[in-house]
């Protein structure tokens, strides 16, 4: 029951990575599309504005899913670090490459070194959620069990490289329709267009993909493509796929205000269906969630932290994002530091 | 007791090494800014607060730019950070599937206090702007209680490794019957929590205060540096003696929950009453001592106030229950070093305690000055030396007398890992690197806007109000329709 429960939690903590970190990777990516350092001057200047305040909020949700992983399933957690050495490895030094890259431009006033940390940040905005979404495949298509040996074959095979690009293009879609959003509350309004045809390409390449999954993954994932298309699985994938349309719909008829929830909604919804899916299994067919739990107190109590934790920490992040919507959060420019050109600046 | 030795040397496995130099590596690079982020928040909203309070302009000025710092600081720890929890699944598998459940929960409060200092930070570092000032300052006053649960977190899971309790071994050999409440306060807890705590105020107050004190060498007397010296050193001064207390305690607990980590400590080969000290010196595999300075009786002192205290020898366990001589050498060189820099860092508060309550005034000598602008390197390195002692000195205990290290590392080749590693060095050497060249750039940019520079603001307006002073309406679109936004007059730099 608290198993259940601490599953659940896990499952949300998930589905909020892929949504806040999601939208993150996303605005990376359309950082690398944007093109040279002249054109893509502007989309660059909004994804920076845009990203600054949330960005390691957004990717603590990642810390957070490790530990109540290993806290409450500690034989998952081992079985998926084992079977998934190296996507895992080469995530987490796209994360520090990614994460160095960006704090590191915003800062910098030289171009050359700018273009650097640009690109860091860029590539491994791709490259991270790749590895991240292949690894979530790799579990989903039961190749990782309890004792599974580290091998090419967990993750580079059909799902895990589709729910790679997966990933990919849901955090490019997200990433967009959010900087639609952001364009407008910046009054960048020609950034609008340019956010909302890619938002549009990008759900695109979404259902592209979605499709291409079915039956890629009838064979190679039987036991979540079966709960994916029946119950509670098929149920909360058609709510994802109508919030995708209506977020499509509402792009095109130009009408920002909930495109941004609808948007969420979407990849939520599917983070949920999957989590629906692979029940009762937390690694599908060999690890039931009651066999991998961990001891019940331990249980017990992460279940009480945890609500302790959404009392404080709730209202906190609700106050940033509602802050952060409002045009409050703005960084410190030069100018309120006091600080002057050095020999060498070119930005 | 040879079969021992031969089943030790074939139950290593090649990829130990690799594993451990990786962690230990990766650990050693993000406890540096660990300070910083737990510490650098309080000085700066103590700053902050002087400012508001008393209207000071250089106040204010000193914790923008340091809230400016702290934003690159906390994003390259950040990321550092979540590397480790990548790092305990990929190098430790073993002892995150056997005792996740058992001391994960300390992380589980990490986790949610980081969170919480993450949207904190979040808020203050980008409210200067547009919040009211009061608000702002309020907005941030948790901070430094969010930074205290964090490390809370972080020191219940890693004394627990150190003094495992609160659960019961079946008959399998596997954990049951888990009591939370004991797994989290664990003998090694107290003591390693407060001297953890204070060792990371004590150490961001000495660095920040450090770069004021190299400015005021340089012939820079105005408020700006006096202010920026005097706040975080006396922060840093106050702490010292407080924190020699409590690092004698926590090695006195030591003594008493971990005898064998002692002994390495103090490099004590038999158990035995007045054991001598020993400053530095070599252990031998034969138990001598090379080098070093030997103080007779001492050792028992410091351990039970008596020179007939019994102290437990590294020879007590088998060969394999303990660090080898050279682990034990370089946790007791860590311990020295650690040590001493304390006891220099005491001189140093008395003397600016004795000039303060004397003069009310800095001390005037140089030599305070090139003190205090060493300080904070010696603080950084007491920090790893601090955690050099404390992880080397539990070997070859991951899990202190119930699993080795050996048993908790990943199947993973050697290979892999020692390509990560090699990967990973290159990458933290840019990464740090890159952080520090530009908080470098970021001060001599403010020197030269300080001594009135030719170059002047770099941001065109709206940027140039001021916070917290009446504001034209930002409109963002001005940034937003020239493109360049944040341009100094040399656009053609960009094409």
């Amino acid at each position: 029951m608290t198993a259940d429960l601490v599953a659940w939690v896990m499952v949300l903590a998930l589905a909020a990575y892929a949504c806040a970190g999601g939208t993150d990777y996303g605005a990376g990516f359309w950082d690398l599309t944007a093109g040279g350092a002249e054109r893509g001057k502007r989309p660059r200047w909004l994804i920076d504005h845009a990203m600054a305040p949330v960005w390691e909020v957004n990717n603590v949700w990642l810390i957070f899913v490790f530990i109540v992983m290993w806290t409450g399933f500690p034989a998952m957690f081992q079985a998926v670090f084992g079977a998934l050495w190296l996507p895992l490895a080469l995530a987490a030094i796209g994360l520090v490459l990614r994460g160095a890259g960006f704090a590191l431009r915003k800062p910098t006033r030289r171009l050359a070194q700018r273009r650097i940390y640009g690109a860091m940040f860029a590539v491994s905005s791709l490259l991270t959620p790749f590895f991240l979404g292949a690894a979530l495949g790799a579990v989903a298509s039961g190749r990782v069990a309890v004792g599974t040996a580290a091998s090419a074959h967990a993750w580079a095979n059909p799902t895990s490289v589709l729910t790679g690009l997966l990933a990919i293009a849901a955090t490019a879609f997200l990433g967009a329709v959010f900087l639609c959003s952001d364009a407008r509350r910046f009054g960048a309004d020609d950034l609008v267009d340019h956010f909302r045809l890619r938002a549009l390409l990008a759900f695109c390449a979404v259902v592209v993909l979605g499709l291409i999954g079915l039956p890629v993954t009838h064979d190679d994932a039987r036991y979540v493509w079966e709960g994916l298309t029946g119950g509670w699985g098929l149920l909360l994938l058609v709510l994802a796929a109508i919030c995708g349309l209506v977020t499509a719909v509402l792009l095109l008829r130009r009408s920002y205000r909930w495109s941004r929830y609808t948007a969420v909604a979407s990849v939520a919804l599917t983070v949920g269906a999957w989590g629906c899916a692979q029940r009762p299994y937390l690694l599908p067919t060999t690890l039931t969630v009651a066999d991998g739990a961990g001891a019940p107190q331990s249980m017990h109590w992460l279940a009480i932290v945890t609500a302790i934790a959404v009392l404080l920490v709730g209202p906190a992040l609700v106050l940033l994002y509602r802050l952060d919507t409002m045009g409050e959060l703005e960084p410190l420019t030069d100018a309120d530091t006091q600080a002057a050109g050095a020999p060498g600046d070119n930005l | 007791m040879l079969s021992t030795a031969a089943l030790l040397a074939n139950s290593t496995p090649p990829q130990l090494l690799p594993a451990r130099e990786l962690m230990a590596f990766t650990l050693a690079s993000h406890i540096l800014l660990v300070p910083f982020g737990v510490a650098l928040p309080f000085i700066t909203l103590l700053m902050h607060h002087r400012g508001l309070r008393r209207k000071d302009e250089v106040a204010l000025k000193l914790a923008r730019r340091w809230s400016a710092v702290m934003a690159v600081q906390f994003a390259i720890g950040v990321v550092t950070g979540t590397v480790l929890s990548f790092e305990l699944g990929l190098l430790w598998p073993g002892m995150m599937g056997r005792w996740g459940d058992v001391f994960g929960l300390g992380f589980g409060i990490e986790a949610w206090a980081f969170f919480l200092e993450a949207v904190l930070i979040a808020i203050y570092l980008y409210g200067w702007r547009r919040l009211k000032p009061w608000t702002h300052f309020w907005l941030a006053a948790p901070l430094p209680f969010a930074a205290l649960m964090g490390a809370f977190g972080i020191i219940a899971a890693n004394s627990w490794m150190n003094t495992p309790q609160g659960f019961r071994l079946d008959a399998q050999g596997k954990p049951v019957d888990i009591d939370v409440r004991q797994a989290i306060f664990t003998p090694m807890f107290g003591p390693e929590y407060w001297h953890f705590v204070v060792a990371m105020f004590l150490t961001a107050g000495y660095v920040v205060a450090g770069v004021y004190a190299v400015g005021w060498l340089r012939g820079r007397r105005d408020r700006y540096h006096r202010l920026g010296f005097t706040l975080p050193f006396t922060v840093a001064a106050v702490l010292t003696p407080v924190q020699f207390m409590i690092g004698d305690s926590a090695a006195r607990a030591v003594y008493q929950k971990q005898p064998i980590k002692f002994a390495a400590m103090e490099i004590v080969w038999e158990t035995g009453t007045h054991m001598p000290e020993y400053l530095f010196g070599r252990l031998n595999s034969d138990g001598t001592i090379s080098g070093g300075i030997k103080i007779p009786q001492l050792d028992s002192i410091l351990a039970g106030f008596k020179p007939s205290t019994r102290v437990t020898g590294l020879t007590a366990v088998p060969a394999d229950a303990r660090p080898t001589v050279v682990q034990a050498t370089i946790a007791h060189w860590a311990f020295d070093i650690m040590v001493t820099i304390g006891s220099l860092l005491i001189l140093l508060a008395l003397w600016y305690g004795w000039c303060w309550l004397r003069h009310r005034d800095l001390p005037r000598s140089r030599w305070f000055f090139r003190c205090a602008a060493v300080a904070g390197a010696a603080c950084l390195l007491t920090v790893e030396c601090g955690w050099i002692t404390t992880e080397v000195g539990r070997q070859p205990w991951i899990v202190y007398n119930q699993m080795r290290v050996s048993e908790a590392v990943t199947d993973t080749r050697a290979g892999s890992l020692w390509a990560m590693l090699g990967i990973m060095i290159v990458v933290y050497v840019g990464v740090f690197g890159a952080f520090l060249a530009v908080i470098l750039k970021m001060r001599t940019r403010w020197r030269i806007a300080d001594e009135g520079g030719t170059a002047g603001p770099v941001d065109p307006p709206p940027e140039t109000d001021t916070p917290y002073g009446p504001r034209s309406e930002p409109e963002p679109t001005g940034a937003g329709t020239t493109p360049g936004g944040g341009s100094d007059g040399t656009p053609g730099g960009a094409a």
